[in-house]
């Protein structure tokens, strides 16, 4: 227990040294203006890291694996569909129909309702099956995909470019409008997660040692899908979808901190996730001077590692 | 005491479990015998309200486990499984800590502490109980999570297979504890169970099922008859009798 405070610690402060580097590192001498806007980068990127460490490690936790993440499972493909659905029966008068902060807020209750619909239709079965879990979730992921490709190539080039502002947002094109929305969904998802932890702790028990153990195990499954939900609308809506995050930083949490308790593995997947991101973000504009994206980054060394991950268990 | 009325579960057409009515004898061993697919683990499983039931109801202490707290109930009845793995990093005695759960949610009190230690050495796990799980052997694994159950020291016991991966030795070490449960702390176990002899020298009941039915339920001593066996398994039997157990012979 202590050792993993002390690791925890230990990422706290790298995290705390790397945002500092980034905020200082090459500052202009009329530092004001940049400073501002790399506060409100390193702000948000803080909040991405947190849905998808906390969304990732949950989500993996209720399906018993370490590859399937939330947005394996389509989510994030139903947020982009959500979007671009508005666009297609509205569209050059979104704007005036619905504002962001409106879309933003819808966009969460639709992703409360795919995750109760995954619930009632997965979760809720009584055989269930990892790879059927995975089968469901690639094939929805790509159904999602298409539709949304469909629906964009049919509108009109010019509702087409009010998408791209919403749907193509990266770490270098941050909804920064959306920041103070986002920051009060997480902490919400953190203030009424956080006391019950533990009930995950034995959820990972399997669902059988969770029903004996006395967990309601529906009610708390549908409880935390749909936190996963709202987290994932976060993430998607401020940065887009970055699909290989979730598995890097969960494997190397996993990796890191041999513990079942997830007081523990959320904040630590959380820091992790920040340090990555914060750290490929300096490299991105610092290094390779905006030359190269950050998900090629992430997928890189995510590839790199899940490459390690599975021929480290072949040999076993 | 368990008493179920008119049990029944269906998957699609295929009905598991045909209506079954059982009361089981408090404090006592009780054994569920049957061929494969017979419906003995899913009767199990819905008396620990693992699986729903399409019909019938359970009373458990004269109360329905529908009516039961979740908290309250797991801390009358437990259940372990027949196949228990788990890709976790756990050691022995973070498993059966576990077991005081329903109790303590978490924050393991001394009480929780005294019992965890004696469950740990109930099944003679103390030298490996900061050992992980994925170091253990099949059979210690599988004593390791009896140890969960028996941490978690509720009346009643179901165990599926309990037998399941180990040896004859810690066959018998299990089925020597169990009975040591059930005679100094006045529990109940019902368990499924295929070993025969295993079922006819220590457990005071038999309950056999055939096709989701339950077609006898009496003593040990009534079941262990070979016409009665033949009926359940379709095969033929020879009793022997020494020290005042019943031994089947059936491998010819």
């Amino acid at each position: 227990m202590k050792i993993h405070i002390k690791k925890i610690i230990l990422l706290v402060l790298v995290a705390i040294a790397l945002c500092a580097l980034f905020l200082s590192y090459d500052l202009p001498s009329n530092w004001g203006y940049s400073f501002e806007r790399r506060s409100y980068k390193v702000l948000a990127i803080i909040i991405v890291s947190c849905s998808v460490g906390y969304a990732s490690i949950v989500f993996q936790t209720l399906t018993h694996n370490r590859i399937l993440t939330p947005s394996i499972m389509g989510f994030e493909a139903v947020y982009l569909l959500f979007q671009t659905i508005i666009v297609f029966l509205y569209g050059d008068k979104t704007f005036t129909v619905i504002n962001d902060k409106e879309n933003f807020f819808l966009s969460i209750i639709f992703m409360l309702g795919f995750a109760f619909i995954l619930f009632k239709f997965i979760f809720k079965k009584e055989k269930n099956n990892l790879y059927l879990l995975l089968l469901i979730g690639l094939v929805l992921g790509t159904l999602f995909h298409t539709i949304t490709s469909f629906l964009q190539l049919i509108i009109d080039p010019n509702d087409f470019l009010i998408l791209q502002g919403s749907i193509y947002a990266s770490f270098n094109k941050i909804n920064y409008h959306l920041l103070w929305y986002a920051l009060t969904v997480i902490i919400i998802c953190f203030a009424v997660g956080f006391r019950q932890f533990k009930y995950l702790d034995v959820i990972s028990l399997g669902k059988e040692h969770a029903i004996n153990l006395g967990i309601n195990y529906f009610k708390k499954v549908r409880f935390y899908l749909f936190i996963i939900g709202a987290l994932v609308a976060v993430s998607t809506a401020l940065v887009g979808p970055i699909i290989f995050l979730g598995i890097l930083v969960t494997n190397l949490t996993y990796e890191i901190f041999k513990s079942y308790k997830h007081a523990i593995l959320i904040p630590a997947c959380c820091l992790i996730c920040i340090i990555s991101i914060v750290g490929a973000q300096f490299l991105v504009e610092h290094v390779f001077s905006f030359n190269i994206v950050i998900s090629i980054i992430i997928n890189f060394i995510g590839g790199l590692y899940f490459m390690y991950l599975l021929l480290k268990t072949k040999k076993v | 005491m368990i008493k179920t009325t008119n049990i029944s579960k269906q998957y699609g057409d295929k009905i598991v479990v045909d209506n079954v009515t059982i009361e089981i004898p408090k404090g006592k061993i009780t054994s569920l015998i049957g061929s494969n697919g017979a419906g003995k683990s899913t009767l199990l499983g819905t008396i620990a309200r693992i699986i729903n039931a399409n019909h019938g109801e359970i009373i458990i202490n004269e109360k329905n486990i529908t009516d039961y707290k979740n908290r309250i109930l797991a801390q009358e009845l437990s259940i372990l499984k027949q196949m228990n793995h788990l890709d976790l990093k756990l050691t022995v005695k973070e498993l059966v800590s576990f077991g005081r759960f329903p109790y303590s949610q978490g924050r393991l009190t001394e009480v929780d502490h005294l019992k965890i230690k004696e469950a740990i050495a109930f099944l003679n796990l103390t030298e490996l109980e900061n050992n992980y799980l994925e170091e253990l052997s099949g059979g210690q694994q599988q004593r390791a999570f009896l140890a969960m159950v028996v941490a978690q020291d509720t009346d009643y016991i179901l165990l599926d297979e309990p037998l399941n991966n180990l040896d004859m030795r810690h066959s018998v070490q299990i089925m020597k504890t169990l009975k040591d449960l059930s005679v100094t702390k006045n529990k109940t176990i019902v368990m499924v169970i295929h070993d025969i002899n295993f079922a006819s020298y220590y457990s005071d009941y038999i309950a056999a099922m055939k096709q989701g039915k339950l077609i006898h339920f009496n003593t040990t001593k009534n079941i262990i008859n070979p016409k009665i066996l033949k009926e359940i398994y379709d095969i033929d039997f020879e009793i022997i009798e020494s020290n005042n157990k019943l031994i089947c012979n059936y491998y010819n």
